[in-house]
C-alpha cells in the first residue's frame, strides 16, 4: 500500500524550508553523530571512566577513547549532558514521523512494516539481517565522513561545503551500482 | 529555548521526511536502482533552493554568520561514502530517515538502528588505531573546512574574490534545473 507523498516540487520546497530554518535559527542539521553519542551514553552507563571531568580540556571532558576525546571532548561533554540541541533533536524526529503517520490515511501494511516490497520481490531471504549489516556499513561509513545525508549531503552541499560534494560523490558512486546488482529480480518501475 | 528548538526544528524534519515519502524504504532504493527518482527531485530540489536562500540571506548580512558549519573535506569522506553507499543500498534508510520509519512502525528500521548504533561503536572503537595508522585518510584536502562559495570570515572559500550570491546562485539554479528536467525514471 502505497504512503500519500508530497509531489517532487512541495516536498522540496518545504523540506529546503527546513534546512534553511535550521541554519538560521540554530546551526545545520545533522543526525549521525548522536547515533555515537546514544553508545557513549550506554557505555557510560556501565564503565566509570568513559567520560571524565577534565579542567584542561576545553568542553569540561574527556574520555580515555581518542574518538570521544576529539575536538575537546566535545562528544564526552555530550554524553555526560545527554539533554542537548543535538539528541533532542534526533528524538524529536521521531515523533515528528508518527505525527505524520497518525495524520495519514492509508496506513503501512504490515507486510510492508517487515520489508519494503522491492526487497521482497529482490530473492534476498532475511531483511533483517540485511537491515542490520545495512545499519553498521551506514553509520561505520557516516562516521569515517564526519557526516551523513543530513549533514555532509544536504546540510553541506547547501553550503556549497567541497566535503558535501565529495561525499555524495561516494555515496552514490557506490550506492547505485550497488542498489541495481542487489535488487536485478525485483521489478521494475516505480511502483 | 534551545530544547525548545530541538523539539520544533527536529519534529518539522521528521515530518516532512516522513510527507516526502523517505521514511519508506522502497522509495530509497528504487531512487538509487534508477527506477524512481522522485526522491532525487525532491533533494535536489531542497537543497538549490535552500541554498540560494541562504547565500541572499549571506549577502544581505540578515543571518548570522557563526551558524554557518562547513565540516572539513579529507580521505575519509569518500571512503566513508563509498562503505555508507553500500549499506544504503542494501537496507534503503540512512541515519535520518531510519528514525521516521521506525515512527511509522517499521521493524526493519528498528533493525537498521540497531546495526547503526553497533556500527556506530566499532568507529568510536576503531578510531585511535585508523588514525595512527592510515594517518593520511585523515589530512586535509584543499584546505579541508572549506566551500566553493565564500560564506563569511570564519571559513575559506575556493572561488575566491568572486561575489558568494554568483558562485552559490549558479550553483542552486543547476540544482533546482536537475531537479525539474530529471526524468520520473531512467528505462534501465
Amino acid at each position: 500500500m502505497q504512503q500519500i507523498q508530497w509531489n517532487w516540487l512541495k516536498g522540496g520546497l518545504i523540506l529546503g524550508a527546513v534546512f534553511l530554518l535550521a541554519v538560521i535559527l540554530v546551526k545545520p542539521i545533522g543526525v549521525s553523530t548522536q547515533f555515537v553519542i546514544f553508545d557513549g551514553i550506554v557505555w557510560n552507563m556501565f564503565s566509570d571512566d568513559v567520560v571524565q571531568v577534565d579542567e584542561n580540556s576545553t568542553s569540561g571532558f574527556s574520555s580515555k577513547n581518542a574518538y570521544l576525546d576529539k575536538n575537546g571532548g566535545k562528544y564526552a561533554e555530550n554524553i555526560e549532558n545527554p539533554w542537548n540541541y543535538g539528541f533532542i533533536f534526533v528524538l524529536a524526529m521521531i515523533g515528528g514521523g508518527v505525527l505524520s503517520v497518525v495524520l495519514q490515511k492509508p496506513k503501512v501494511s504490515k507486510e510492508d512494516k517487515a520489508a519494503p516490497k522491492v526487497f521482497r520481490e529482490s530473492g534476498h531471504g532475511n531483511r533483517y539481517l540485511v537491515a542490520f549489516i545495512g545499519g553498521v556499513l551506514v553509520l561505520y561509513g557516516a562516521r569515517l565522513a564526519g557526516g551523513c545525508t543530513s549533514g555532509h549531503m544536504m546540510s553541506g552541499m547547501m553550503q556549497t561545503s567541497l566535503s558535501g560534494y565529495l561525499f555524495a560523490a561516494g555515496v552514490f558512486g557506490a550506492g547505485i551500482p550497488v542498489a541495481i546488482f542487489f535488487y536485478r529480480k525485483s521489478a521494475k518501475g516505480a511502483q | 529555548m534551545t530544547i525548545f528548538l530541538a523539539i520544533l526544528v527536529g519534529g518539522l524534519f521528521g515530518f516532512v521526511l516522513h510527507r516526502v515519502g523517505a521514511g519508506n524504504p522502497q522509495n530509497l532504493i528504487n531512487m538509487l536502482r534508477l527506477q524512481d527518482l522522485h526522491l532525487a527531485k525532491v533533494i535536489l530540489l531542497a537543497i538549490g533552493f535552500s541554498s540560494l536562500i541562504l547565500f541572499a540571506l549571506l549577502a544581505t548580512g540578515s543571518i548570522n554568520e557563526t551558524h554557518i558549519d562547513i565540516k572539513a573535506a579529507y580521505a575519509g569522506v569518500i571512503i566513508g561514502g563509498l562503505i555508507f553507499g553500500i549499506g544504503f543500498a542494501i537496507a534503503g534508510y540512512c541515519p535520518g530517515t531510519c528514525l521516521v520509519g521506525v515512527g511509522g512502525g517499521r521493524k526493519d528500521a528498528l533493525v537498521f538502528i540497531f546495526g547503526g548504533l553497533v556500527g556506530a561503536i566499532l568507529f568510536t572503537l576503531s578510531y585511535g588505531g585508523l588514525v595512527a595508522t592510515f594517518p593520511a585518510i585523515f589530512s586535509n584536502l584543499a584546505g579541508g573546512e572549506v566551500s566553493v562559495a565564500n560564506t563569511g570570515t570564519e571559513f575559506s572559500g575556493l572561488s575566491g574574490s568572486f561575489p558568494a550570491f554568483a558562485v552559490a546562485g549558479t550553483i542552486a539554479i543547476v540544482f533546482m534545473l536537475g531537479a525539474w528536467m530529471l526524468p520520473k525514471r531512467f528505462n534501465i
